[in-house]
C-alpha cells in the first residue's frame, strides 16, 4: 500500500526540503561558521608514536610564542575532568581528550595550545617539546589476541574488551545435520564515513550564569549529558545549542573529548573558545574511524539450498580507546540472520583494541559489514551448490505471510514483501539483459559480473544493545519528542531537541504536523530548542527520526488537534463525536455552517478563558514523547532481545565490470529496490539511499585507513583515504516498494542507512561473479585494484 | 616576531574589498573570516574535495590552495554572489533545491560554483560532462545523483528562459 | 593545517623574480599556480623563508606555435592550453595528458612549468615532456640556459634547476610527420589522482603504414618519468605488429625500477608497466593510421 493509496495530503508527496533555501544561498550555520567576541583558537600536539611513554613535556617556548594564551597537558587536563563514559563494562579503559603519562596511538592528543587564531596555534604547537620514550605496540587484531601481545592499557589485562558466545536454536544439530558445511573468511577494512565537514566545536563559559554554552557538529545520543559529566558540571550548567547545521556525520559526529577539551580550557581561561580539526587531526586523532571487522562464517545447508544454521564470528578492532564502538557488535543481532529464515545462528562478538585510532559509530552501526558476511555466504553457498543465486535467496526468505517474524536471536520482523522487491529490482535491472550483457563481456574477453544483495535494516532501535552487552547499562528506552506550539497569529512551530546533518528533520516535522493538522507545511516552521530546553531525544541514529521523531511529532499534533475539537465542542455545547475537523476548521457534522475556524479556535485558546472547556490550559501547544515501539524489554539469559521495531529492506542489482589486465573495476548498472515502509518524503528517502550507496562503493572499492607495520596512519589525507568522486559513483536507479509498518504512526520505517547496508556486499558479490570464470575469489574488502589484480594472479591457470 | 602584512584589494562578489593581510592567509579563511562569507566551505586544506571552490575571475578554483595577496586586483564570486541581482536564487541554486541536490549543505557550495562555470562555458552539457565539472568536488551525502539532475534541470530551464 | 609564516614578494617581470631568486637563494621558493606546492606548505612539509609569486608575469604566459617546436610560458595555465585547439594539432600528447590530469579547478589554476618543476614522476605533464624531449629554458639573473626533459629531471621531487633559476618557457617538439598519432593512457585509483602508473606513446608513419618515428615513456614506474628511445628505435621500419610493440613495452617494463607503496606494489607497478606501454603504442599507431 502506498502513500497515496492511504489517502494521505502532504506525506509521500513530493515536497521541496525545508532546508535547502538557507544551504543554496551561502546561509546555513555551521560551527566554523560561529564567530564569537573575543574568540581564541585551539590547536593541538599529537604523538608522532603508535605506543610511547610520555617522559617529559616542556611547554616553556610554546607559551612564549606570539599570540599564546595557554598551553593544556594531560596531567592538568585529566586531574581535573574525569574519563568519557565506557560502554562495555571495562572500567579500566579509561579515556580522555589528552594522553596522560601514556601514548596509545600515533595521532593522539598530547598537548593543546589557545591562541589569537589557528596559524599562531599551530607555530606554537610546533615549539611544545615531548620527549618520548616507546614501547612495544600492536596492530594486527589477530597478534592482539595473543598470550603475551604488548597491551593496550594495562590496567585492563588484555585487549579483549567484550567476547560472548550466543547460541540461539539448535546450532550444533543442525551442522550434524546438513548435508553441506561451508567455512570462509570475510574481511571488512577499516573505512569510516569521513565527512566533507570535519568535527568542530565553539565553547563559552560564562561566570555570571554559569552556563557552558557549546555549539557543536554534532551527531551524539546523551551528548549533553556526558560533556557535563566529565567537565564535572551539573547538567543544567552545560547548554548545547542544537541549532547547528553539521556538514555530515553519517554516524561519526561524536566528538565527546574535542568538546570536554574545549569546555575544560573555555571555561578554565574564561575565553570563548573554538576548535575546527583540521584534516590531518581529524583523519589520525579524531577518533572516528569505523568497524575494522573478520568474521569467520561457517554455514550449514542442504541439496536444495535451505540454509540451516550459521555460525558467525566476528572479531572487530575498536583501536586504542573503546567508547560505544564494542556496540558496533549489537546492533547486527537484530538482523543476524539477514532478511533469511535460518533456524538457528552462533554468532560470538569479539571486540577488542590495538594501537589504532578509536573507532566510532559509522552508519549502520554494524549492520553493514555482518550483511556484507552473510551475502558473502549465500552467494558462496550457491556457488557451492551450482544453483543460481537469486533462486536460492527466495527458497531462504521470510515469506510474506510469515510476518510478524522473529528471528532465533528474539527480534521480530514487523512487515516486508522481499520476494517482491527483489523482482521489482531484477525487473528495474531488466535481469536477462544485464546477463546478456555479462556473458557478451565474458565472450569478448573481458571480465564482468552481476552483484546480488539483499539485507535489512533494522530501524527506530531503543539502544537495547547496551544492556545485552553491558548488564550494567539498563537501558530499555530511546525516546523522542516533540513540542508543537501554535502562536496567537495561527502560525504553527515545531520544536526538535537535536542537531541535524543532511536528514531534512525541519522537511519532516512539517510535513508530519501539517498532514495531521491539516495545514500546508510550507506554512509550518520548525526550530530547535537548546539542551536546556529541550524535550528528551536520543538524536538521530540508527535510522529512527521518521519512525521517533515523526511519531512524536504527529503525537503532539494529535494532541493540538483534540485540543480544538475539545474547545469547538464545549462551545457547541456538544459532544466531540459530533464534529468533524478539516482544514484547521471544526463544524459540526451535517451542519457545515456550524463552524469554529482555525482562527477563532486559536484566540479562544489564546485569550478566551471564559470560553475555554474546564480543565484546559490555556495557550495552544502539546508536547509528545514517544518510547521506541516495541521497547522496554530486557535480554533473556541466552540474549534474545528485541532492539529495533521496523526493518526495511534493500535488494541491489549490480554490474562491475574488471579490466583483466590491470584489476581496475568499473561500475555498469546499478538497480537498488528499496522498501521501507511509507515514504514521508521521496526525495529524501532516495537521496538518502543513493548517497547510502556511493559509500558503500566506497567502502567496497576505495577506502581503508591504513596503518604501516611501525603503527603509523598511512590514509591520513585525502590523497591516501580515497572517496569515490562522481567519475566513480555511476547513475543510480531506485525502485520503490511499500509495505507499511504496522508499528508505526503512518506505517513509515527507517531509512537514514539505506544503500549503505547493501551496496558493499553486493559490489564484493559482482566482482566475484566476475573472477568466478578464473575460478578466482576474494572476501576482502576493500577490493582494491592491487588487491583484485592479485587475487587474479593467483587465480590465473598458468 | 609578527608578520609582514600586504595591502590587497580584490572584487569580491561584484564590490571592492581592501585589507591588509599576511602572507600566509589563505583567500578562503579570508573569505570566511574576514568578510564573513561564510557560504565557502573549508574540507581539506589540501586542494582535494572542492568545498572551498570559488570562482577566480570567472573560473572555478580552489580557494585553499591560494593565499589572500595573491587575489590582488582580480575578481572572486562565492556562493553569496550567485544569487540573482534582486537576491533571489539563481536557475541553477533553484535547481538544486528541486531535486533535492543537497543533504547537509556542506559540499553545496563548491558544487553550484563547479556546475555554474560548467553551465556558462556548456549550455548544454552531457551526463558525463557534469560528472566530470564535478569531479573534483566530493558529495558524501547525494551519491551524486540528484546534484547530476540539479545540474541538467538547470540546463534545460536556463536554454527555456 | 596553517601554513607557517613566510615573506612573500610578486614578481612584476621574469627579472624580478630572478632577482628576488638571486638574493634569497635557498629560502625562496617559486610559486606558479600553487596546486601541489601550497598543500605541502599547509602541512608544513616545506617552510620557505620567502615565497616568490609570478602568477602575475605576464611574459610567461603564451602559446606560440613555430615551425619545429609550440613554446608555452611556463606560468600558462592548464586550462588555457587544454583548449588551444591549434596546439591539440601540433602536439597532441600534451592534451591528451592534460585529460588525465586532476580537475577544472586545479587545471584552471595550475601552470605548464608549475607541474614540470614539482616533478612528481607518476605525473602526467612530466612524463609527456620526457617522451617528447620537451626542452627546457631556465633563467636566472645570470642568463638563460634550456636543459632537455631528460636533463632536467632528477629524481623525485627534483630538478636540475638551481635555487636561482626560474623556468621561463617550455619547448614541445612538433613532429613533421603527416602520419602521426599519439596516445596516454594511465590507471589511477580515481580518476584525476596522480597515475599508478601512467604511459605515453607517439608514432610516426610513413604512406605504407611503416613506422618512421617512434616515442614512449612511462610514468610511476621511477624515480622520474622514463622515456625508452633505445627500445623505441628498434620498432622504427616495422609496422608495430602486436609482438613488436609488446615486446618493446616487455622492454620498457623490464627496464624500469618501481617502487611499492599504499595503493601498489613494485610487481603490480611493472606488470601495469607492460600492460600500459603496450596500450599507449597501439593507442598511437591506430590514430597515426587514421590521418
Amino acid at each position: 500500500m502506498s502513500a497515496a493509496e492511504r489517502n494521505f495530503r502532504y506525506i509521500g508527496a513530493k515536497r521541496r526540503a525545508k532546508e535547502h533555501p538557507r544551504f543554496v544561498s551561502g546561509r546555513g550555520r555551521y560551527v566554523a561558521d560561529i564567530a564569537l567576541p573575543g574568540m581564541k583558537h585551539v590547536a593541538l600536539v599529537a604523538s608522532p608514536h603508535a605506543s610511547a611513554r610520555i617522559v617529559s613535556i616542556k611547554t616553556d617556548a610554546a607559551i612564549a610564542a606570539r599570540g599564546v594564551l595557554y598551553v593544556l597537558t594531560g596531567e592538568e587536563f585529566c586531574a581535573n575532568t574525569d574519563s568519557l563514559a565506557i560502554g562495555v563494562d571495562t572500567p579500566k579503559v579509561t579515556r580522555w581528550a589528552l594522553a596522560r603519562g601514556v601514548v596509545r596511538y600515533a595521532g593522539e592528543w598530547v598537548a593543546a595550545v589557545v591562541a589569537d587564531s589557528r596559524a599562531l596555534a599551530e607555530d606554537a604547537a610546533e615549539l611544545v617539546e615531548v620527549e618520548y620514550e616507546t614501547l612495544p605496540h600492536v596492530i594486527d587484531p589477530e597478534e592482539a589476541l595473543k598470550p603475551g601481545a604488548p597491551l593496550v592499557h594495562p590496567a585492563h589485562g588484555s585487549n579483549l574488551l567484550y567476547q560472548r558466545k550466543f547460541v540461539w536454536g539448535p546450532v550444533e544439530e543442525a551442522f550434524a545435520a546438513a548435508k553441506h558445511r561451508i567455512a570462509f573468511r570475510a574481511v571488512w577494512g577499516r573505512s569510516a564515513t569521513v565527512p566533507i565537514e570535519t568535527f568542530g566545536v565553539a565553547a563559552q563559559w560564562n561566570p555570571g550564569t554559569e552556563i557552558l554554552d557549546i555549539w557543536a557538529s554534532i551527531q551524539m545520543p546523551k551528548y549533553p549529558d556526558q560533556a557535563a559529566r566529565a567537565l564535572r558540571l551539573p547538567g543544567n550548567a552545560v547548554r548545547v545549542h542544537y541549532d547547528v547545521d553539521v556538514g555530515g556525520s553519517y554516524g561519526v559526529k561524536r566528538g565527546i573529548k574535542h568538546t570536554v577539551l574545549v569546555g575544560y580550557l573555555a571555561k578554565k581561561l574564561g575565553v570563548p573558545l573554538r576548535f575546527i580539526e583540521d584534516r590531518l587531526e581529524n583523519m589520525r586523532g579524531g577518533d572516528m574511524q569505523g568497524p575494522d571487522r573478520f568474521f569467520d562464517m561457517q554455514v550449514a545447508f542442504e541439496d536444495d539450498g535451505r540454509i540451516r544454521a550459521m555460525k558467525i564470528r566476528a572479531v572487530d578492532d575498536v583501536g586504542a580507546y573503546a567508547g560505544r564502538s564494542p556496540f558496533q557488535l549489537g546492533k547486527p543481532v537484530s538482523a543476524i540472520c539477514g532478511p533469511y529464515a535460518i533456524e538457528a545462528i552462533e554468532y560470538e562478538p569479539t571486540s577488542l583494541m590495538t594501537n589504532k585510532t578509536p573507532q566510532e559509530a559509522v552508519r549502520g552501526f554494524g549492520q553493514s559489514p555482518t550483511n556484507f558476511a552473510i551475502e558473502r555466504a549465500i552467494d558462496r553457498v550457491a556457488r557451492h551448490l551450482g544453483m543460481d543465486r537469486i533462486e536460492l535467496r527466495k527458497k531462504n526468505f521470510v515469506r510474506k505471510e510469515q510476518f510478524p517474524y522473529t528471528i532465533p536471536s528474539g527480534s521480530t520482523y514487523d512487515s516486508g514483501d522481499y520476494h517482491a522487491v527483489l523482482d521489482k529490482a531484477l525487473a528495474a535491472a531488466d535481469y536477462p539483459a544485464l546477463l546478456r550483457a555479462r556473458d557478451e563481456a565474458r565472450r569478448a574477453g573481458r571480465l564482468a559480473g552481476i552483484g546480488i544483495a539483499t539485507c535489512l535494516e533494522p530501524s527506530g532501535g531503543n539502544s537495547a544493545f547496551e544492556v545485552l552487552m553491558n548488564p550494567k547499562h539498563e537501558t530499555t528506552t530511546w525516546m523522542d519528542s516533540c513540542l508543537v506550539r501554535v502562536d496567537l497569529s495561527g502560525a504553527v512551530t515545531g520544536v526538535i531537541n537535536n542537531s541535524s546533518s543532511g536528514q531534512g528533520h525541519e522537511s519532516l516535522v512539517s510535513t508530519v504536523l501539517g498532514e495531521i493538522l491539516e495545514r500546508d507545511p510550507a506554512t509550518i516552521r520548525v526550530v530547535r530548542a537548546d539542551s536546556l530546553t529541550a524535550l528528551p531525544s536520543n538524536s538521530p541514529v540508527g535510522s529512527r527520526m521518521a519512525i521517533m521523531l515523526g511519531g512524536a511529532a504527529a503525537g503532539a499534533a494529535k494532541q493540538i488537534k483534540q485540543t480544538l475539537i475539545a474547545i469547538a465542542a464545549h462551545n457547541f455545547e456538544c459532544s466531540p463525536e459530533d464534529l468533524e475537523y478539516r482544514d484547521g476548521n471544526v463544524s459540526l457534522k451535517g451542519a457545515p455552517g456550524k463552524r469554529l475556524g482555525w482562527d477563532q479556535l486559536v484566540e479562544i485558546a489564546h485569550r478566551k478563558f471564559h470560553k475555554l472547556p474546564p480543565g484546559l490550559e490555556p495557550g495552544l501547544q502539546a508536547k509528545f514523547v514517544w518510547e521506541v515501539p516495541t521497547g522496554g524489554g530486557l535480554p533473556t539469559p541466552e540474549g534474545r532481545i528485541q532492539i529495533y521495531p521496523c526493518y526495511a529492506f534493500e535488494a541491489h542489482v549490480v554490474l562491475v565490470e574488471v579490466d583483466p589486465d590491470t584489476g581496475k573495476p568499473s561500475i555498469g548498472k546499478y538497480v537498488c529496490g528499496h522498501d521501507c515502509g511509507v515514504m514521508i518524503n521521496p526525495d529524501i528517502v532516495h537521496g538518502m539511499t543513493y548517497g547510502g550507496i556511493a559509500h558503500g562503493i566506497g567502502a567496497a572499492l576505495y577506502e581503508k585507513f591504513s596503518y604501516t607495520e611501525d603503527g603509523q596512519l598511512a590514509s591520513g589525507t585525502f590523497m591516501d583515504y580515497l572517496i569515490p568522486s562522481s567519475m566513480e559513483v555511476p547513475a543510480l536507479a531506485i525502485v520503490d516498494h511499500c509495505t507499511p509498518s504496522p508499528l508505526t504512526t503512518f506505517g513509515q520505517k527507517g531509512s537514514g542507512e539505506a544503500g549503505y547496508l547493501g551496496a558493499p556486499a553486493a559490489i564484493a558479490n559482482a566482482i566475484n561473479d566476475a573472477l568466478a570464470p578464473l575460478g578466482a575469489a576474494i572476501d576482502t574488502l576493500p577490493m582494491s585494484h592491487l588487491a583484485i589484480w592479485e587475487t587474479l594472479a593467483q587465480g590465473t591457470p598458468p | 616576531m609578527s608578520e609582514t602584512l600586504h595591502t590587497v584589494t580584490v572584487e569580491v562578489n561584484g564590490k571592492p574589498r581592501s585589507a591588509m593581510v599576511p602572507a600566509r592567509l589563505s583567500l578562503v579563511d579570508w573569505l570566511r573570516e574576514e568578510l564573513r562569507l561564510t557560504g565557502t566551505h573549508v574540507g581539506c586544506e589540501h586542494g582535494i574535495c572542492g568545498a572551498c571552490s570559488v570562482l577566480l575571475d570567472g573560473e572555478p578554483v580552489r580557494s585553499c590552495l591560494m593565499y589572500t595577496v595573491q587575489a590582488h586586483g582580480h575578481r572572486v564570486t562565492t556562493v553569496e554572489g550567485l544569487a540573482k541581482p534582486d537576491g533571489s536564487l539563481s536557475v541553477l541554486q533553484d535547481s538544486f533545491c528541486e531535486t533535492h541536490g543537497l543533504q547537509c549543505g556542506y559540499c553545496t557550495s563548491g558544487m553550484l560554483i563547479a556546475a555554474s562555470a560548467l553551465l556558462d562555458h556548456n549550455p548544454s552539457p552531457t551526463e558525463a560532462q557534469i560528472r566530470d565539472a564535478i569531479g573534483g568536488n566530493l558529495c558524501r551525502c547525494t551519491g551524486y545523483q540528484q546534484i547530476v539532475e540539479a545540474v541538467q534541470l538547470a540546463a534545460t530551464r536556463m536554454k527555456a528562459e | 593545517m596553517k601554513a607557517a609564516p613566510f615573506e612573500y614578494a610578486r614578481a612584476g617581470s621574469l627579472a624580478e623574480a630572478c632577482e628576488l631568486l638571486a638574493r634569497h637563494g635557498e629560502d625562496a621558493k617559486l610559486v606558479a599556480g600553487g596546486q601541489s606546492l601550497v598543500p605541502m606548505l599547509a602541512m608544513r612539509l616545506l617552510r620557505p623563508a620567502w615565497l616568490v609569486d609570478i602568477n602575475e608575469i605576464a611574459a610567461l604566459k603564451f602559446v606560440a606555435i613555430e615551425r619545429d617546436a609550440a613554446r608555452i610560458g611556463a606560468c600558462t595555465r592548464q586550462c588555457t592550453v587544454e583548449r588551444n585547439a591549434p596546439l591539440a594539432a601540433h602536439v597532441p600528447l600534451l592534451s591528451q595528458a592534460l585529460a588525465w590530469v586532476g580537475h577544472v579547478q586545479t587545471r584552471n589554476r595550475g601552470t605548464i612549468g608549475g607541474s614540470l618543476a614539482h616533478a612528481d614522476p607518476s605525473a602526467e605533464l612530466p612524463l609527456a615532456a620526457q617522451v617528447l624531449g620537451a626542452r627546457l629554458v631556465l633563467r636566472s639573473a645570470k642568463g638563460a640556459r634550456t636543459l632537455a626533459a631528460g636533463q632536467f629531471f632528477t629524481g623525485p621531487m627534483s630538478t636540475a634547476a638551481r635555487p636561482d633559476e626560474c623556468l621561463e618557457e617550455v619547448h614541445w617538439p612538433v613532429w613533421s610527420e603527416k602520419r602521426t598519432g599519439s596516445a596516454f593512457t594511465e590507471i589511477s585509483v580515481r580518476h584525476g589522482d596522480f597515475a599508478i602508473v601512467a604511459a605515453a606513446a607517439q608514432v610516426a608513419l610513413d604512406a605504407e603504414g611503416r613506422c618512421t618515428r617512434v616515442a614512449f615513456g612511462l610514468g610511476g614506474v621511477g624515480i622520474t618519468p622514463l622515456a625508452f628511445p633505445q627500445i623505441a628505435a628498434r620498432l622504427a621500419g616495422t609496422r608495430l605488429e602486436d609482438a613488436a610493440v609488446q615486446e618493446a613495452a616487455n622492454a620498457a617494463a623490464t627496464a624500469c625500477e618501481p617502487g611499492g607503496d599504499l595503493h601498489a606494489t613494485a610487481e603490480y607497478r611493472r606488470h601495469l608497466a607492460r600492460v600500459l606501454a603496450a596500450r599507449a603504442l597501439r593507442g598511437a599507431h591506430e590514430k597515426a593510421k587514421l590521418q
